[in-house]
């Protein structure tokens, strides 16, 4: 998918959906459109280029540049052709003597007030104004530069990754206008009116504005008024790639532009239908991290991490690694180590990383990182519909009439896909916000939630429940998709149970801290809806009760038929790039590949025989069971690969502790993270642009990752896994990612029909992907749910043992912020901490006010395994009784006081709750001070790393 | 014997001195001794007679004007006879030749009472179109409207009955009606005048219009300039609601009206009906795309009458006389009457209402009296700041929109200002451009840098500074303006500055 690089193409005006097509004749060519499209687009799609400013296909026709006219046989006047829809025989000529002249005459006024620094100019050849100005062959400015003009309005360089210079603004509004359709920020307006209009962040600068840095007015600037540093900097590139970005589980598709192997932007892909144009400020600029500074390159090996490193080649660090394992199963048995795969590295790497553990290890000791956040999501969709997935594509949400947001924040952790949903909800859809806290969703411009349920941490299974409750005994639910789609024993089972008065929302109040009549009024609005969906994300799976929360969740769609069509589902909101590959791909210590269990023998069989071992039967380790195992000698060796478990797994005193019991700890990451300064091999891991593959997102779609530049390291991080699988002696041949892809395919019978080939032609593919499929699947469960039947499980109400007492009187909760990005090692290392230096303590004023606690103050938080120490932001958007954090930074520690507490049915930590006390107190914590000297010494092993290559 | 004083407590009235003169009359009546009610009445209309005192006793209503407070204790000292005497002394106003010689439908019930009094306003067929209108189906008020041939007085003279019609026809079941009293045209004041001496009769005509389309909620998008006219329409709104015209169920019927009045905030381009809109909805006025048309998609995006003040008080009448009655006046496809408003250098300034068809030179010598500086008059601006600058030769064009249009000018909202022989049309000219660079909402590039480089240019050609490029360059802006701006701002801007270099070309040489 190497391009040389030119713009992409821009019909002018939205694509428009209409059953009706019309007819009509532009410049000669007979068009046939449908209907309400503009004249502007019908041209532009039969290559009839209309000359235009102000019109782009991104946001809808605007009509004031003026350029763009027409004429139209019939018609009085010059009609513009983006706000003039085409009608049914309409003769339409773009090129007539009149309108050259009216064009040319515009054009002359619009060069009156800009700039002769087209040589100079950052976006020299990379300009509409440029380019039309040719179009129109304006030839001189018969009205001088001496007049009125805004030459020397200056430049605004407060955001970190764009400038704005108002001297070259044609105030075409377009990034006002993409600022409110595309991202629905609304940080943008034109201030002032006539010439002084003038584009503004509100009053203020870039930096200092509601403005989040998405980059969708930089991208619909069609001049160098809103221009890319880099771009300022490297000038305009020379070819680009479409790739997947690789933050979180939305998983837009980006154009890498280049000059040779430097990435010059990354600009969103149109086509691109996860995202379909559209970005957020950490895909589309935070992509620094990948050559920064602290990219370790080297593999690096040491006998103890008291030692300092030293760099080896890569045969002696993977013949290191594998010596080691190899002799800590002769001495404490074959169970003795396992792996961690990472939902940040591709398929086609995971997918190694398990056949490693099952065909080299020759045990099933794999688990990834969904064990620590959507693992809920695919034991209790499964259990209810059949699949371990989302239901839907994230387009359907343009069908939705009522859509429940529960424990999720899209506008910060999904945030293309949270501009999305507020599109959807500025055209009228209703919203129905869960969650403890006062999100962006509930309350921000144009966009307001008819319903808030501002439940207490660890209480959504007592909502979910309450919710059914109602929507049962008030009949309002679907009786005939019931009937036709799901157990009926264990729906009528069910339904006793929940119609119990113990289940109603005045019953379960106590419990979930909602107003019986807002939840009732919530589910009556849900239950009537044509077309409902949910939303959610780790605010329902992190918990004790994780599991049973998504089935609560199934089970009201189930109730209400919200399932197997568009605009409706079950969506979970996937945490990281890959969540739901990794998962897809096989590493959970008890399933095989397309979640097929181990226990299974003609699954199994299938394995063996592709990869000539005998498989275990016995589900091996989960990441808990792993480091409880480390602690008590009897798991001695962990190759962990992409995943900072020291930083992001739940109480940090007890995984250090684990982590410091092992023997050979083997870590495969881009950066010495807080996991490899407990390690003894470290393996230098691939950026996403130095490797080829897929990733798979939260609708189920595989994505293509291109490789635009040579691995740092040398190895992508499939060759890394594959030389440390031969060094054990297990063998691993693959010439391309792909050839890894065709295997999991082979084995695989939701991905039977994938291969490379097929997501060159359409771009992506959702899974199922066979041949009952074979251009994937857009909308699952359509006609019978996978499992059949859909079923019913029961969902009792268990309060989490973590409960706020006399001594822990708070409960913490915790969550993402837009700028940064999970544990941080990436965003931390660009300037997006421009907007979030430090996580804070988001603390009512009314807890506040008790303890003396004043906006900063140093605050200790004192949970029952942990202590650590943040600043304090007094906050309208928790309720008295909650605080929130961040965990974007190492030292904030996070987890040090999240607990042990674990999802019932898959040990997924209930980070969302922790029972806490806050004081103020004047300094960081204990722990705090020793992982800031433990930070400080491992550096200096790694600066004393010695070259031993 | 009633005894009543009236003086109008309209703004224009009040500008030159009616709360002084009230105030002296109350002294005087005091004096006197007398309980005589004072009644702060809309202005009749004839600004150059104001302050306007008219005494009312059984049958005889006489007026005196334009007074000094000075003069009010002299008037009042006198006896009914002896007044007949006195300088101010104007006689029965109805007689009056300013005023026999109008024909007035929209404003005849102005300055006759106290705008607030409902009792009077129902006393004098107010509501009766209403009345009607309330049994009829839609169609059958739609129909009535398209028959009398109204046409849309805000300037662009669509005929109301199809708009209307659209709205009805439109799918969707929220409508609404949106009237336009962002009066801004230079030397006009009708909406205000109407808006402060008869409100019920716009709020009747919207009624209407409202049980006409099946809207039911109404907004007067008012002008913050007219403060007046706020309180006015803010309390007849309360009133009319109190006494069941607005609100649920109206006059007792099935059928329901709101009405809010909402404050514009000194934006020109908001008299422009989807600038309006904009703001209305509270954006920031700016100009819509057309299409969608208002009236498929306006307010909030739904099906919407956007009409002038004008447009909306002509519907009682229509609807209380028939359709034929109103349409029976006027000439062509101008039909009903028109409402010039008299203003500029001119000595008997004020509203004139006559049907159309009589040339501007008839009115200007029936109604105008000549200039106020007592010089020729020289050029005449009718239709706003946007209207054509029409030299003498054009005088004789009937008020007639099709016969303006031919002659290069329009009608407009039937504004008409008056200029001497002193007038600099080259500065005219400039001035056009101007207020277009003042009051262009900077959406499109003709009208925010045209006007702009139009004031420049004229600039450069009053300095005489090259001036055949100059001019060149300046008509080649013109219509670049014309036929590439969105709205009608910047795309009759042109209009004055044409006209001036037409027909003055002496000022530029």
């Amino acid at each position: 998918m190497l391009q040389y690089y030119e713009p992409e193409k821009d019909f002018g005006t939205p694509e428009v959906q209409s059953s009706e097509m019309v007819s009509a004749n532009i410049d000669g060519v007979s068009i046939q459109v449908p209907a309400g499209t503009s004249v502007m687009r019908a041209a532009s799609l039969v290559g009839i280029k209309v000359p235009k400013l102000c019109a782009t296909d991104s946001v809808d026709a605007f009509g004031s540049c003026r350029i763009c006219l027409v004429e139209i046989a019939g018609r009085r006047g010059y009609p513009a052709s983006c706000t003039t829809p085409v009608e049914e025989g309409m003769q339409v000529q773009t090129q007539t003597p009149k309108l050259a002249k009216i064009r040319k005459g515009v054009m002359e006024l619009y060069i009156s007030d800009h700039p002769l620094d087209c040589l100079t100019c950052p976006t020299n050849g990379d300009c509409e104004l440029q380019d039309t100005a040719g179009e129109v062959g304006l030839r001189e400015v018969r009205y001088g530069f001496e007049g009125a003009n805004h030459l020397a309005a200056e430049k605004d360089e407060s955001n970190p990754y764009f400038t704005f210079d108002p001297s070259k603004c044609i105030v075409c509004s377009r990034c006002v206008r993409a600022c409110e359709e595309t991202q629905g920020t609304f940080a943008l307006t034109i201030e002032g009116r006539g010439f002084d209009s003038k584009v503004s962040a509100g009053g203020v600068d870039f930096i200092n504005s509601e403005c989040v840095s998405c980059g969708a007015c930089v991208d619909a600037c069609p001049t160098a008024t809103l221009t890319e540093n880099s771009i300022i900097e490297l000038g305009i590139p020379e070819h680009s790639v479409v790739t997947t970005c690789a933050y979180c589980g939305v998983g837009c598709a980006f154009r890498a532009e280049l000059k040779g192997e430097q990435v010059v932007r990354m600009t969103p892909w149109k086509d691109g239908k996860a995202n379909e144009g559209h970005a957020c400020v950490k895909g589309r600029f935070a992509f620094g991290y990948a050559t920064h500074p602290d990219r370790i390159t080297s593999p690096m090996i040491r006998d103890s991490i008291d030692e300092a490193w030293r760099k080896v080649s890569w045969e002696e660090a993977v013949g290191f690694a594998a010596k080691r394992f190899r002799a800590i199963q002769e001495e404490h048995g074959r169970n003795s180590i396992g792996a961690i795969s990472s939902s940040r590295c591709t398929n086609e790497e995971v997918y190694l990383v398990q056949k490693l553990v099952r065909a080299g290890f020759g045990n099933n000791n794999i688990d990834t990182c969904a064990r620590v956040c959507h693992s809920p999501t695919g034991f209790g969709l499964k259990t209810t519909l059949g699949e371990s997935a989302g239901t839907q594509t994230f387009a359907s949400v343009a069908k939705t009439d009522v859509v429940i947001v529960m424990g999720a924040n899209p506008t910060e952790a999904h945030p293309v896909f949270g501009s999305r949903l507020k599109k959807r909800l500025r055209e009228g859809a209703k919203l129905i916000v869960i969650d403890p806290r006062k999100i962006e969703l509930v309350s921000s411009p144009h966009i307001l939630a008819d319903y808030h349920l501002p439940v207490n941490p660890g209480a959504n299974v007592a909502v979910l429940n309450a919710m059914a409750h109602v929507i049962v005994t008030e009949n309002l639910h679907d009786i005939e998709f019931i009937a036709q789609r799901c157990e009926e024993e264990a729906f009528s089972q069910w339904q006793v149970f929940i119609a119990q008065e113990s289940q109603s929302p005045e019953a379960l109040e106590q419990a979930t801290g909602v107003d019986p009549q807002t939840l009732r009024a919530a589910a009556r609005l849900y239950a009537n809806a044509p077309n409902g969906a949910i939303y959610y994300g780790l605010g329902v799976t992190e918990h004790s009760q994780g599991s049973t929360a998504v089935m609560g969740i199934a089970n009201l769609a189930m109730l209400t038929g919200n399932l197997g069509r568009e605009g409706v589902g079950v969506n979970p909101m996937r945490g990281q790039n890959n969540v739901q590959g990794a998962c897809d791909m096989g590493s959970f210590p008890h399933e095989l590949p397309g979640y097929r269990h181990l226990s299974d023998a003609a699954t199994r069989s299938l394995f063996e025989k592709e990869w000539q071992v005998t498989l275990d039967p016995e589900p091996g380790m989960r990441i808990p069971n792993m480091f409880d195992a480390a602690i008590d000698g009897q798991f001695r060796g962990l190759y962990c690969q992409g995943e900072d478990v020291a930083q992001s797994d739940p109480n940090t005193h007890h995984i250090e502790a684990a982590l410091g019991s092992l023997e050979c700890l083997v870590v495969q990451d881009i950066f010495l993270n807080e996991t490899a300064k407990f390690a003894h091999v470290f393996l230098p891991g691939a950026s996403f642009l130095e490797k080829d593959g897929t990733f798979i997102n939260a609708e189920r779609r595989i994505s293509p990752v291109r490789r635009v530049m040579t691995p740092l390291s040398g190895k992508a991080d499939w060759e890394a896994t594959m030389a440390f699988a031969n060094a054990l002696g297990c063998e691993m041949n693959y010439q391309h990612p792909s050839e890894i892809m065709d295997e999991i395919a082979r084995l695989t019978p939701t991905f039977h029909g994938v291969s490379y080939p097929l997501l060159d032609k359409l771009g992506s593919i959702q899974w199922p992907c066979n041949d009952a499929a074979p251009e994937g699947t857009s909308t699952m469960h359509v006609d019978e749910f996978v499992r059949g039947k859909g079923y019913f499980a029961f969902t009792e109400y268990v309060p989490t043992e973590e409960r706020a007492n006399r001594r822990f009187p708070l409960l913490l909760t915790t969550g993402r912020i837009l700028s940064q990005y999970n544990v941080g090692a990436q965003t931390r290392r660009t300037q997006n901490s421009a907007w979030h230096e430090e996580d804070l303590l988001e603390i009512h004023a009314h807890d506040a006010q008790e303890r003396g606690i004043n906006e900063g103050d140093w605050v200790g938080i004192q949970s029952r395994v942990g202590t650590t120490v943040l600043h304090a932001r007094i906050s309208e958007r928790v309720k008295p009784g909650v605080i929130y954090t961040t965990f974007h930074h190492p030292v904030s520690g996070a987890n040090v006081v999240t607990t042990d507490n674990s999802d019932w049915a898959t040990n997924c930590p209930e980070y969302k709750v922790t029972a806490v006390q806050v004081s103020k107190v004047s300094e960081p914590s204990a722990w705090q001070a020793r992982q800031q000297t433990f930070d400080r010494r491992q550096h200096q092993l790694l600066e004393q790393a010695v070259e031993d290559v | 014997m009633t005894l009543r004083y009236l003086i109008p407590r309209d703004t224009t009235a009040v500008a030159v001195g009616a709360n002084e003169v009230a105030a002296a009359l109350a002294l005087a009546l005091a004096e006197q001794g007398s309980d005589a009610p004072i009644i702060r009445n809309g202005s009749r209309g004839a600004f150059w007679l104001e302050p306007l005192l008219e005494i009312e006793s059984n049958d005889e209503r006489v007026g005196f004007g334009p007074l000094e407070p000075e003069e009010v204790a002299g008037i009042l000292a006198l006896d009914p006879v002896a007044r007949k005497e006195h300088p101010r002394y104007l006689g029965k106003l109805e007689e009056h030749p300013w005023f026999a010689g109008q024909q007035r439908l929209t404003f005849a019930r102005s300055g006759l009472d106290d705008p607030l009094c409902l009792e009077s306003y129902l006393a004098r067929h107010g509501f009766d179109g209403l009345e009607h209108a309330l049994h009829l189906p839609p169609e059958d008020i739609v129909d009535e409207v398209t028959r009398s041939g109204l046409r849309g007085r805000g300037g662009a003279a669509f005929p109301a009955g199809i708009k209307w019609n659209t709205v009805l026809q439109a799918a969707g079941d929220e409508k609404y009606i949106a009237c336009n009293a962002d009066e801004g045209d230079s030397g006009t004041f009708a909406d205000r005048l109407l808006m402060e001496s008869d409100p019920y009769m716009l709020i009747e005509g919207m009624v209407i219009a409202g049980l006409a389309v099946g809207a039911q909620q109404g907004y007067i998008y008012l002008r913050s300039e007219y403060p007046h006219a706020w309180e006015i329409m803010h309390k007849a709104i309360a009133k009319a609601e109190a006494a069941g015209y607005l609100g649920e169920g109206i006059c007792d019927s099935d059928h329901h009206f709101h009405l809010e009045l909402r404050l514009g905030a000194g934006a020109y381009i908001c008299g422009e009906e989807t600038a309006m809109l904009e703001s209305l909805e509270g954006r920031r006025g700016m100009v819509r795309a057309k299409p969608p048309l208002p009236a498929l998609e306006g307010l909030f995006g739904k099906p919407t009458v956007v009409n002038n003040v004008l447009t909306l008080a002509a519907i009682p009448t229509i609807m209380a006389d028939g359709a034929e009655a109103y349409a029976a006046l006027g000439q062509g496809r101008s039909l009903g009457t028109i409402t010039l408003q008299l203003a500029g250098n001119i000595k008997q300034g004020g509203l004139v209402e006559l049907p159309y068809g009589a040339t501007l030179r008839q009115v200007l010598e029936q109604f105008g009296g000549g200039t106020r500086s007592g010089k020729p008059m020289r050029a005449i601006q009718v239709g706003g700041p946007l209207g054509a600058y029409l030299p003498e030769s054009l005088w004789d064009t009937p008020l007639d929109y099709e016969a303006f249009a031919a002659a290069g000018g329009m009608l407009g909202h039937g504004g008409v200002v008056v200029f001497d022989d002193t007038v600099d049309m080259a500065q005219q000219a400039r001035f056009a451009m101007a207020f277009c660079a003042e009051e262009s909402c900077g959406k499109c590039t003709p009208c925010r840098v045209g006007s702009i480089r139009g004031t420049e240019v004229m600039d450069r050609i009053i300095a005489r500074e090259a001036p055949e490029q100059n001019l060149g360059l300046l008509e080649d802006l013109c219509e670049t303006m014309e036929l590439g701006s969105l709205c009608a701002m910047g795309g009759l801007t042109p209009n004055p500055v044409r006209s001036a270099l037409k027909y003055f070309p002496e000022d530029f040489a």
